[in-house]
């Protein structure tokens, strides 16, 4: 992910996305999406040319950026850790699963780490309810976290 | 002959490293010269043994597990490829007793097959349903899904035949099938394991929908906290199209149907079905006043069928044996199989289908094995955040919509969650108002405020500060989401609080905070 990337090249990157996707009932979600696996995040100078294309107000698009969980405002570490805190894996120790990572990593929920190699997120259940507790680095699930297995996934995390 | 092996490519069994295992399969078969090849099936949902490896034999499919990559070498020397003696091993899966007291019924497949082997899907009865579905009118196979009881699985338990025909008497150029893939619930994982393991079975789901309401396009809205599901899903549909299942002529037949996946976004409040409505048409997941239903103007403004994973993918069974088959399973009106998920604090986790009817001891107790733990069990949540804890006094409720309604609570999705006695309710009674705070859509007062005042006020008990007037005030905060609340966030939070309350007072009368001495 490329963190200085002018702006022009923004407004061609968001512009082909669109392009691609425009065409889709409901076309919003599917580019936003795409704009945050391009971009690692959804840039505020993408709004404008979101808006200008789809035919809509730019507070629309920011209202819609905004409600979702997911998207972020702002590029995340290099890996993103989640740890699940719902109520299945509160059952198995998810809360001390979450103070273990913090006191590791240094940082709490919703922080990067200072070399910009992880950020810690929670997450309300990756339907890994029979193996927990779970968490997700990058899109890689992992279940039933003891400590070893919790210091396994911080070392890959800072990597 | 090539023997079969099969490691399953289900998440839950990739994250205890089901991937790890198959690698250290293939480089045991390599350096051995041996004649076998590796398939990644779905989950049988006997999750305690994941990595669930099993061998295909003369006798069967022979099991083994929970598999880690040091033990490979130790199968091999055991002569696992005969289905030879090993202390992981537990003999024909078949006759394992978790899977064998089981009714699979819409997880019939599930774990059996290569999810994305087409000809698995024919040789195991897949397409039968369909098949059927083409040479009826809409309206026989709107009556065959309305005659089987089937109720909508996503939590509301609305007849889903019912529904269907709303759609199927609405004019419209243009009609939509809606699969609600949201499965936000803790706890919960049947819709995961389907499009995972037997991602066909929806497809052919949603296309006897199609079918029967005039509808020729299809939308699964999965979260995206599935990248595994959705993966899955979209090959599924790729191949399907490729196999004549979805297309402008379904099976050769006059229908057309096809159907793509939507990721949603990260909120709970998209499983609320006009909620996802929005957030597919591409807007903020703003819940919508009912009227009008979704089936009249929904997605679009167009009729539309939204069902939950497990109504669509148990269509296609009732499809081929026949509503009476599906109805005569069950309890009063609670018609079917359910697939209970099993999760938290519990000896045997995973994934269980059976009829209606088992009380709620006999699930926890002997089907699941108690606690994890070991420690006594203080507590079992029913139904995801929005459902109630019960207490062990309450374990003879049966699994049936009606039977948990009347005690306070809801079977949901069908999900359990199993806490032991070191569980401090109070804090589960928090944790429930500031979920409720967190996802809120935002839209009702009582919803988007009644609930961080309700995290304020079980931190004051909690604290010793004024408790008794504090429960007096979340109770009445309870009481005023529960009536002024547009949708069952709001309305439902008060279940679990209330029930932590009712049920386990204990929790919520902390010992008084000690004054140090003048
Ligand atoms: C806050 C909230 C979350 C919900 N989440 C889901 C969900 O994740 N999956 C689902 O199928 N239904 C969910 N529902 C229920 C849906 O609104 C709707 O009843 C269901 O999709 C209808 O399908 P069914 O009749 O097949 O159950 C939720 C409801 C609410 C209020
Ligand atoms: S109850 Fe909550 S989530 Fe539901 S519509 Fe109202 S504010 Fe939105
Ligand atoms: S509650 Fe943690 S994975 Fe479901
Ligand atoms: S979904 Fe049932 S009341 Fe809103």
């Amino acid at each position: 992910m490329n963190l200085h990337m002018p702006v022009p090249d923004i407004d061609a990157r968001t512009l082909a996305i669109v392009n691609e996707l425009k065409g889709l009932e409901g076309p919003l979600l599917p580019i936003l999406h795409e704009i945050q696996a391009e971009f690692g995040y959804v840039p505020e100078d993408c709004l404008p040319v979101i808006a200008r294309e789809l035919n809509l107000s730019r507070a629309e698009v920011h209202g819609v950026v905004t409600f979702y969980h997911d998207y972020r405002r702002h590029p995340a570490g290099r890996h993103v850790l989640k740890l699940c805190q719902a109520e299945a894996c509160q059952s198995m120790g998810s809360d001390a699963v979450a103070a273990k990572v913090k006191a590791l990593l240094g940082i709490d929920f919703h922080e990067t780490t200072e070399d910009g190699a992880v950020t810690l997120e929670p997450v309300y259940c990756l339907g890994l309810c029979s193996t927990a507790p779970a968490a997700m680095l990058d899109g890689e699930v992992h279940g039933r976290l003891d400590d070893d297995a919790i210091a396994d996934l911080v070392a890959e995390a800072r990597r | 002959m090539t023997v079969t092996i099969f490691v399953p490519r289900d998440a839950a069994a990739l994250a205890v490293g089901a991937d790890r295992v198959a690698k250290a399969i293939e480089t045991e078969i390599a350096a051995r010269g041996l004649d076998a090849r590796i398939v990644r099936n779905g989950s049988r949902g006997m999750l305690w043994l994941e990595p669930l490896v099993e061998v295909r034999t003369d006798h069967g499919r022979i099991a083994y597990g929970p598999v880690r990559p040091a033990d490979v070498a130790s199968l091999f020397d055991a002569g696992f490829l005969e289905g030879g003696a090993h202390p992981l091993c537990h003999g024909p899966t078949h006759d394992i007793p978790y899977y064998a007291s089981q009714t699979r019924l819409t997880f019939s497949r599930c774990g059996v097959t290569d999810p994305l082997s087409i000809e698995d899907y024919r040789h195991y009865q897949g397409l039968t349903g369909l098949t059927k579905a083409i040479s009826m009118t809409p309206a026989e196979i709107v009556s065959q899904v309305t005659d089987s009881g089937l109720r909508g699985r996503g939590g509301a338990g609305f007849p889903t035949g019912i529904k269907w025909k709303t759609v199927m008497d609405a004019a419209g150029p243009q009609k939509y099938i809606v699969c609600n893939a949201d499965e936000g619930d803790s706890a919960t994982f049947a819709d995961r394991m389907i499009m995972e393991g037997d991602p066909f079975v929806l497809i052919e789901g949603m296309a006897i929908a199609g079918i029967a309401t005039g509808a020729t396009k299809g939308y699964v809205y999965i979260r995206s906290e599935y990248p595994h599901a959705i993966k899955t899903m979209d090959e599924a549909i790729r191949i399907a199209r490729q196999n004549g299942m979805l297309g402008p002529s379904v099976l050769g037949s006059a229908y057309a149907f096809d159907m793509e996946v939507r990721s949603g976004a990260g909120a709970y409040v998209c499983g609320e079905e006009t909620s996802l409505l929005n957030s597919l048409e591409g807007k903020r997941g703003i819940v919508r006043a009912k009227p009008p239903l979704p089936a009249l103007q929904g997605f679009l403004g167009r009729p539309t069928v939204v069902n939950n994973v497990m109504s669509l993918a148990s269509v296609p069974v009732i499809l081929d044996r026949g509503p009476e088959f599906y109805r005569d399973f069950g309890m009063g009106r609670s018609r079917g199989t359910i697939p209970i998920q099993i999760a938290g604090n519990v000896k045997y986790g995973g994934l269980y289908e059976v009829a209606f009817g088992l009380t709620l001891g006999e699930i926890v107790e002997k089907i699941g094995g108690g606690t994890a733990s070991g420690r006594p069990v203080k507590a079992v949540q029913v139904g995801g955040p929005l459902g109630a804890y019960f207490p062990v006094s309450m374990f003879d409720t049966p699994f049936d919509y009606e039977a948990f309604a009347a005690r306070d609570g809801l079977i949901g999705h069908a999900g359990i969650t199993v806490f032991d006695d070191t569980v401090d309710m109070l804090k589960q009674a928090r944790f429930a108002m500031e979920f409720c705070a967190i996802e809120s859509c935002g839209k009702c007062t009582p919803c988007r405020i009644g609930s961080t005042r309700g995290v304020e006020t079980a931190d004051k008990i909690a604290r010793g500060i004024e408790p008794e007037k504090n429960k007096v005030l979340l109770a009445d905060l309870c009481n005023t989401m529960k009536f002024g609340s547009l949708c069952a966030l709001g309305g439902f939070t008060p279940y679990p609080v209330m029930s932590a309350m009712t049920h386990f007072p204990e929790d919520f009368s902390p010992a008084p905070v000690v004054e140090a001495a003048e």
